[in-house]
């Protein structure tokens, strides 16, 4: 196997003699003994003292050479015999955060991590659904939860969250029992197309958090809808849970399940998209629109997210850092949109104060409904968090 | 008055003054002393003996010089080289040069040994060379060591003590002497019998011709090797055919897919992008980007992408540079045609693109490394340069950076233009993440010291921005414009934080390389690995 940057390969042999740790690696002047305390601690977790474990680095962190010799002694039905690390979620709660941005990190790639909360994304999600192959979901499993438990660091302010496989599926259930003791900001339920697929999902997290012993309901889900029974079940799958944070589009799968081609214009998800944000904000929840996924065309980008946001949507998703500035720009509210909002604020509450519910400025009537949409405007410039970051 | 009579019967005076005259001899008497002098400063200092051997040269006479050599054996024949020379390289075939492979193994061929080479810097094509440091034939390179070179040094393998030098300081020790080269071999795309030469024509086309100007000047023997050869006169010319004793021509001077390999795609890397991005804001928020400013920025992937973020900041606030110096790119090119950059001043080129304005826009000059990084020119384009942004391998506490070795230990790198520019700029901007993989890049003390800290101003990592504390003007301008701050110590401390702290390295006690300043003072020495590695 080829090696990759700032990840390493573990094979384990059982065996009675003493355990063996063989490291080689591209750091080994400067981190061989960190490498091999690193895997012996990992092994130790698991009661082994024998055997051979071959190491072949290019500049794994620690947590990246516990989670793969974790994965190898697994492999070999090791089982741990340590106690589960809990790492309680350090994000404060809130299922009305903004979330212009969800940015996707492949969930088997560790080099992306130690900087993905440098960026200012809103949400990154950790994704072990689409972007892991089938062979690699215990590696990006355990990965994904040894980073949980010791580095949240990397994630800064972002939210965190971690897609995981559909519950139906051969891989969601192990990927929620997993995080147990780690648990995400979210979890991200991809392919949703009843409410009972999130009903099952919340009544998990309900025992999770209890054996965990943490405050019920405090890990929110979002959730997508890629199919034409997701789009149509949309209404029943907002509401199906008060963890929902945000019910988000996923045109790829979408397009493929109706059987239609993807165009520039969009036209044939413009339906769907309309009746997600529409089942979205019924149930009083965040809207989220689909990946952009051509990281070099910045113009096409820009033009998704303002039609997106122009549909109502409160955030997209992206798979490059270099795209947040460009979402954020496009979901924040501008400096003359701003002022404008501040205006009318200011102009109705005068009114009100002088007993009067309808004002004009500008030669434009302004009434409660106006003025409640510019206090949006308005509160969500005060509370974005980061919003100076990524711009 | 003492007379004496000349060849033609004249009656001539012996002195003049007190200046002794040599009586007329023949109208060409004086080849004699260009076919037998082993060095230029010998033939004016009018020392007619023939040494033993010597070299061949076409002596001075009526009618056109025989300079083309039939084939390497007759080359190098007529350039009478022997064992312990210096002989001497330039770089810009890059990765695709043949020349300096074909050289050393010929030499070696010959029995020659204990060679010192002198490139202006090695591709990794010259990791062919390390069987014959291995042998013997090459003991020490002077000037630029890279990959396998560099390791096999670092690994003590070479014989003799190697010198790095800059660009800059690789011109100053030709021109004072310290860096004598017997013998210069001058890859040339194109080139006239008489020896004079350009690299932007020609199938193997690599831009400017700039690096071996120096030693075509000084080189007791200059060769020139082309698979361009064009009648007299080749125009434009970048080596003057004068200060060429022979020319050969051969099928191919290197791989041209190689020659020109640079790519001008931005990285994908979100942390160089971070990078640029934070540098390109730098250099605006602290107001070097106005009207008629001039930046250099290398080809890497992080100088590149802040030329393309600088250029859009300059776009938007419709401010125009004077000039950008160094290496020139596709995107370099793009800003020039569009306007946004009034000239480049161009060492080497790394694209097709680089190639082509080259040969065609007069706005592209062509320079060289006096003119660009001279330490005892009265004033070099890098003294005209408002700011220059470059790489690091490490960068410590004291803003030391090391360009030439790994934190393991290991030499990989030439020194470049780096110190040049970094201590003739007005602003010196050193990019770098505060690690690589796991390898922290902001340490305590750098393994080797390749530029002191007294010309680094700011460095820029994707965690922060840190200014040297003599620079108490831009601190105060970033501090103004709300730019991200931070201290080394700190920012070592975080990076720490997540790689854990590494082991040092461990080092025998031979000095194996001397890295000189640009002045030609001993900077700081590179040590062999310890063996048992």
């Amino acid at each position: 196997m080829t090696r990759r940057k700032s990840d390493c390969t573990v094979e384990y042999s059982p065996g009675s003699g003493a355990l063996s740790v063989a490291v080689e690696s591209s750091v080994k002047p400067l981190f061989g003994r960190a490498i091999e305390a690193a895997a012996r601690a990992a092994a130790a977790e698991f009661g082994v003292a024998a055997g051979e474990l071959n190491i072949d680095d290019d500049g794994a962190l620690d947590f990246v050479v516990g989670a793969r010799v974790e994965a190898a002694l697994r492999a070999t039905g090791c089982t741990r015999t340590a106690a589960q690390r809990h790492a309680a979620p350090i994000q404060e709660p809130g299922p009305g955060r903004r979330r212009r941005s969800r940015l996707y990190l492949p969930g088997d790639q560790p080099d992306l991590l130690p900087n993905a909360g440098l960026f200012g994304a809103d949400c990154l999600i950790l994704d072990l659904e689409d972007s892991v192959a089938p062979s690699r979901k215990v590696q990006a499993r355990v990965l994904a939860r040894r980073v949980l438990e010791t580095r949240r660091d990397f994630f800064g302010t972002s939210e965190i969250v971690v897609r995981i496989n559909p519950l139906a599926g051969p891989f969601g259930l192990d990927d929620l029992a997993e995080l147990a003791g780690c648990l995400p900001d979210a979890v991200l339920l991809p392919k949703c197309e009843s409410a009972a697929d999130i009903e099952a999902l919340a009544s998990e997290l309900d025992n999770i958090e209890t054996a965990a012993g943490i405050e019920q309901g405090r890990t929110l889900i979002m959730a997508i809808v890629e199919t034409a029974r997701g789009v149509i079940a949309a209404p029943s799958i907002a509401a199906a849970s008060s963890r929902i944070s945000a019910l988000c589009f996923g045109a790829e799968d979408f397009c493929r399940d109706i059987g239609a081609r993807r165009t520039a214009a969009g036209s044939e998800a413009l339906t769907a998209r309309q009746n997600v944000v529409i089942a979205a904000r019924s149930a009083g929840v965040q809207a989220h629109d689909s990946v952009f996924s051509d990281v070099d065309d910045a113009a096409g980008l820009a033009a998704y997210c303002a039609a997106s946001r122009a549909l109502g949507f409160d955030g997209v998703g992206l798979v490059h850092p270099r795209q947040i500035a460009a979402a954020h720009a496009a979901f924040d509210p501008s400096p003359s949109e701003l002022d404008e909002a501040r205006r009318i604020v200011t102009a109705l509450d005068d009114a009100l104060a002088q007993g009067q519910g309808v004002v004009s400025l500008d030669g434009r009537m302004v009434d409660a409904p106006v003025a409640a949409r510019a206090r949006r405007l308005v509160g969500l410039a005060l509370d974005a968090p980061g919003a100076e970051k990524g711009t | 008055m003492d007379w004496t009579t000349n060849s033609i019967g004249r009656a001539v005076p012996v002195s003049v003054d007190g200046r002794l005259l040599r009586p007329f001899a023949g109208a060409y008497a004086d080849s004699a002393v260009a076919d037998s002098a082993t060095s230029r400063s010998a033939a004016t200092a009018c020392t007619p003996m023939r040494a033993a051997g010597g070299p061949s040269r076409p002596a001075p006479g009526r009618g056109r010089p025989d300079k083309l050599a039939k084939n390497w054996d007759d080359l190098l024949d007529r350039m009478d080289l022997r064992s312990g020379m210096t002989i001497s390289f330039h770089h810009h075939l890059r990765d695709g040069d043949a020349v300096v492979n074909e050289v050393v193994s010929r030499l070696a061929t010959r029995g020659l040994r204990d060679l010192t080479i002198a490139p202006t810097a090695l591709f990794p094509v010259h990791d062919r060379l390390v069987p014959y440091i291995e042998s013997g034939v090459v003991a020490r390179v002077e000037g630029s060591m890279n990959g396998a070179v560099g390791a096999a040094c670092s690994r003590g393998k070479m014989q003799g003590m190697s010198v790095l030098r800059s660009h800059g300081g690789r011109q100053r020790a030709i021109q004072d002497g310290d860096l004598h080269i017997d013998a210069a071999f001058i890859a040339a795309p194109c080139a006239d019998p008489l020896g004079n030469a350009n690299g932007v024509l020609g199938k193997s086309a690599c831009g400017p011709l700039s690096y071996p100007v120096p030693d075509s000047l000084s080189a007791d023997r200059v060769a020139v090797i082309t698979d361009g050869l064009v009648p007299y006169p080749c125009a434009p010319r970048s080596i003057a055919g004068g200060d060429v004793d022979w020319v050969l021509e051969v099928e191919s001077i290197g791989d041209a897919s190689k020659i020109v390999s640079g790519t001008t795609r931005l990285t994908k890397s979100p942390t160089q992008l971070l990078i640029a991005e934070l540098t390109a804001r730098f250099i605006e928020a602290t107001g070097i980007m106005r009207e008629g400013f001039s930046f250099q920025a290398g080809a890497g992937g992080i100088s590149l992408a802040a030329t393309v973020f600088l250029a859009q900041r300059m776009r938007a606030r419709g401010v125009r540079a004077s000039f950008a110096h160094g290496g020139a790119t596709g995107v370099l090119v793009g800003l020039l045609e569009e306007g946004l950059l009034g000239s480049i001043v161009d060492l080497q080129s790394f694209d097709l693109e680089a190639v082509r304005s080259c040969r065609d826009n007069p706005r592209h000059i062509e320079s060289t490394p006096f003119d660009s990084y001279g330490p005892r020119a009265a004033g070099s384009a890098a003294n005209m340069l408002d700011v220059a942004i470059l790489g690091a391998t490490e960068i410590d506490l004291d803003f030391n950076v090391n360009v030439n070795t790994h934190s393991d230990g290991l030499l990989l790198h030439g020194i470049g233009g780096h110190t040049d520019a970094a201590a003739s700029a007005a602003c010196s901007i050193i990019t770098a993440p505060s690690f690589r993989k796991r390898i922290p890049i902001v340490r305590e003390r750098v393994t080797t010291v390749s530029c002191p800290g007294e010309v680094v101003d700011v460095v820029v990592t994707e965690r922060g921005i840190a200014i040297n504390p003599k620079r108490a003007d831009l601190a105060e301008r970033a501090r103004k414009a709300g730019l991200p701050l931070v201290g080394l110590g700190d920012l070592m401390r975080q990076v720490h934080a997540i790689t854990g702290v590494p082991d040092e390295p461990r080092f025998g006690d031979r000095v194996v390389a001397l890295v000189e300043w640009r002045d030609g003072s001993a900077l700081d020495v590179v040590r062999e690995l310890a063996p048992s590695r």
